[in-house]
């Protein structure tokens, strides 16, 4: 499943990362890299951005920016 | 003694800019040296007698970016000379901190790592062994906090030693089993081969051939050694391809490092947090990015700023006003000669007040954006409105600069520089004065007032600012789609902790904003209001009476000539040179209309008899013509001066002028149309 269909407070894995290398690195100074654990813990009014936590760090990125973010869903602490 | 020159370099938010305060206490000297649009900042102290220069690089995540900080922090650290690089990191985000300190250490530069704000980290339950991430990377760490300056002087101390020390120490980072086995090999080759290249070793050499650097292969491509070591490389290379399944050696490189930097994490930090419990900013950020009240909590706080800017600055604007007109009264009291007289009193006193006028509204303006910043409310305010504002080929920090384009174009364009994208900075910095500003309203006032109704005045005022506004946004959509084409720079940021800034960091920031305002604005709109009071009193033609002069002067005969070209929306020249002095500034064109509509100079926008003249002599469909173009044409001459030294050039500037001036002409022109069928 894609990064954009999670839902708040999900944990997940990142199973790989398709997009330009633009995108691509800017993703990784954040250390959204495959093998990387995330949870969304914010989404905006609009739900045109998010808000994940990685490593305790809160990224905000737009919707459409998580579509090229494969996960999978490990824990779920709904 | 030649001074020694430390570079700071580290993440965004990490505490750089307090780092250096606390180095240098309280004796510093900051200047801004301004390399490109991002400045670096340069500080100077003595530490046991010998002096630090330390220059403080933009924040970047990485140096192998494109953005335009990573620009400038890649070119200084590869092409400046400088002694040691103090790396700073964020003690409570380890992991990704690292990642830059990886990049970094492939300088082969001498290096500190300084793990900051080690005090916050301590209270969120993590500790970190300095020494075992010294003993894993063999570069010299300490913890420090610049908030209650633990460590501060272990790290003057431990960077005084490393300088007054000849030899670099080597990192000692052990990469992945199959890049060590490679390394390994090539290592030994160079060995063998007595290979040097400046100062770094054979391994450095080794690692620099397989990360792919550049530099190291355009030195070793002309080198006879280049053909007995590429059958070596290839072999090396094809290995890793293969292991990593991709033949981008930068994102094997990127795997590399976030490995490692996972892996020394792993091995000097103890975190007695328990997981999964709630931070203090998870509690605030549930408050203020709340999906439904993030808006409007963000609303309120932006309209007490406005209300302290515009309200609490208006108080020593009077006061300011007062002074330069006491100023120019009495130094003009004592000059017979009336040319100069005028020049000076008219001229220069009050082209400088009119820039020292502004300076209140900055101040307040800049300390409530430098709280947003520092706190780090900024990027949630751009996670709020981002959707919004995407739409129309905005970022969502651009909200205020448009806001603050209201009060006044001039601190709005400078708010703009919290946007780094540098599309999105143009665009914004060009739909600013559509947001109409307060220097606009008199204007409003007066004609609102003589053409329509008191009970009427109201609304059309409103209507006047939001079609502005939405006029706007529609421009930038324009803009977006047409001038700064191309791809969207990716949104992906960090919100980061919520942090309180220190006075201190917040007086810095606030006085040099206000400083090289005054200093760069200052010189030109000097020079610029000069020519403007040149332009209306010459040539002088000895008359008395102001409108005579005025009709007769440069600026008068210009507003003749110009005639023409605002007949089809239904303007006269005396119109036409109430409009082209209102680009010196936006109040003047009531003061100038007074003048020419024979009221007299000081007349204001409630002057009873100007409105009569007014509603007697100008047709609604004009008036109604000549708002629309007050609306949209030019700011006044401080703002576009500030306008040009932002957008980054006085090139900008002619476009600025052109494009307002064409979409006025054509939205007066619709307008005037409109308004002239249906009356």
């Amino acid at each position: 499943m894609k990064l954009s269909d999670l839902v708040t407070n999900q944990i997940a894995i990142i199973k790989s990362i398709n997009c330009e290398t633009e995108l691509k690195k800017r993703f990784y100074s954040f250390g959204m890299i495959k093998g990387a654990l995330l949870k969304i813990e914010n989404v905006s009014f609009s739900k045109n951005t998010i808000g994940v936590n990685i490593d305790d760090t809160l990224i905000a990125l737009r919707f459409e920016e998580a579509l090229n973010i494969e996960v999978e869903i490990i824990e779920d602490t709904k | 003694m030649k001074p020694m020159k430390i570079v700071l370099a580290g993440q965004p938010n990490v505490g750089k800019s307090s780092l250096i305060n606390a180095m240098s206490n309280s004796r510093l000297k900051v200047g801004n040296f301004s390399g490109v649009t991002v400045e670096k900042a340069e500080i100077c102290f003595e530490h046991h007698c010998h002096l630090m220069e330390m220059i403080d690089l933009p924040g970047t995540y990485s140096i192998n970016g494109f953005s335009s900080e990573e620009k400038v922090a890649k070119n200084y650290l590869n092409n400046e000379e400088y002694d040691i690089i103090i790396n700073v990191i964020d003690s409570t985000h380890l992991t990704r901190n690292l990642l830059l300190t990886l990049e970094l250490m492939n300088l082969n530069k001498k290096m500190v790592i300084a793990l900051n704000m080690y005090d916050e980290a301590k209270k969120e339950g993590i500790e970190i062994d300095a020494k075992q991430i010294e003993a894993i990377t063999g570069i010299p760490t300490v913890t420090v906090s610049s908030h209650t300056k633990e460590g501060i002087d272990d790290l003057l101390d431990i960077v005084h030693t490393y300088y007054d020390n000849e030899k670099r120490l080597i990192p000692t980072i052990n990469l992945s089993d199959t890049f060590e086995e490679e390394l390994f090999h090539l290592t030994k080759f160079f060995e063998n081969k007595s290979f040097r290249y400046k100062d770094l070793t054979s391994r450095e050499m080794a690692i620099k051939l397989l990360f792919e650097d550049e530099k190291f292969y355009s030195y070793i491509h002309d080198k006879p050694i280049f053909a007995q070591i590429q059958p070596i490389l290839l072999i090396a290379t094809e290995k890793i391809y293969t292991y990593y399944e991709s033949e981008n050696i930068n994102e094997i490189i990127n795997d590399e490092f976030h490995a490692i930097a996972k892996g020394l994490k792993a091995e000097t930090i103890i975190c007695s947090r328990p997981k999964n419990k709630k931070t203090l900013t998870n509690k605030i950020d549930d408050i203020l990015i709340h999906n439904i009240f993030g808006v409007p909590i963000f609303l309120f706080f932006m309209w007490i700023l406005f209300q302290l800017t515009f309200t609490l600055g208006a108080i020593p604007m009077d006061y300011i006003d007062m002074a330069f007109a006491w100023l120019g009264q009495t130094i003009g009291n004592e000059i017979s000669h009336d040319g100069l007289r005028s020049l000076i009193s008219d001229g220069i006193i009050a082209g400088v007040g009119a820039v020292v006028l502004f300076l209140p509204n900055i101040i307040i303006l800049y300390i409530g954006i430098t709280l947003l910043e520092t706190t780090g409310y900024m990027s949630r305010v751009a996670f709020l409105l981002d959707g919004f504002f995407h739409k129309f080929g905005l970022h969502g920090k651009s909200f205020i600069p448009l806001v603050t384009g209201f009060g006044c174009s001039v601190p709005a364009y400078m708010a703009t520089r919290t946007l780094k994208n540098e599309k999105d900075r143009l665009i914004t910095l060009f739909i600013i004065g559509f947001m109409s500003c307060g220097a606009k309203l008199p204007v409003y006032v007066l004609f609102a007032g003589a053409f329509f109704s008191p009970e009427q005045a109201g609304n059309i005022l409103f209507i006047i600012y939001i079609s502005g506004a939405i006029l706007g946004l529609l421009m930038a959509k324009l803009l977006r789609q047409f001038v700064f084409k191309g791809a969207d720079e990716p949104f992906v940021m960090e919100m980061p902790k919520y942090r309180f800034p220190t006075l201190k960091l917040m007086y810095m920031v606030v006085s040099n904003q206000a400083y090289s305002y005054l200093k760069k604005a200052g010189t030109f709109i000097l020079a610029a209001t000069i020519i403007i009071w040149f332009a209306s009193n010459y040539p002088n033609n000895g008359t008395d009476n102001p409108k005579t002069q005025l009709e007769n002067s440069y600026l008068g005969q210009l507003g003749k000539a110009s005639e023409p070209m605002f007949a089809p929306l239904g303007f006269d020249w005396r119109l036409s040179v109430a409009l082209e002095t209102g680009l010196a500034a936006k109040e003047v064109v009531v003061a100038t209309l007074g003048i020419l509509y024979n009221v007299g100079e000081d007349a204001t926008e409630t002057d009873d008899r100007l409105l009569q003249e007014l509603k007697k002599q100008i047709p609604l469909p004009t008036a109604i013509a000549f708002i629309t173009f007050v609306m949209i044409y030019l700011p006044c001459f401080a703002a576009s001066m500030v306008f040009a030294k932002e957008s980054g050039g006085y090139r900008y500037l002619g476009y600025l002028f052109v494009f307002t001036t064409i979409v006025a002409w054509i939205m007066s022109f619709i307008v005037y149309n409109i308004a002239s069928y249906l009356i």
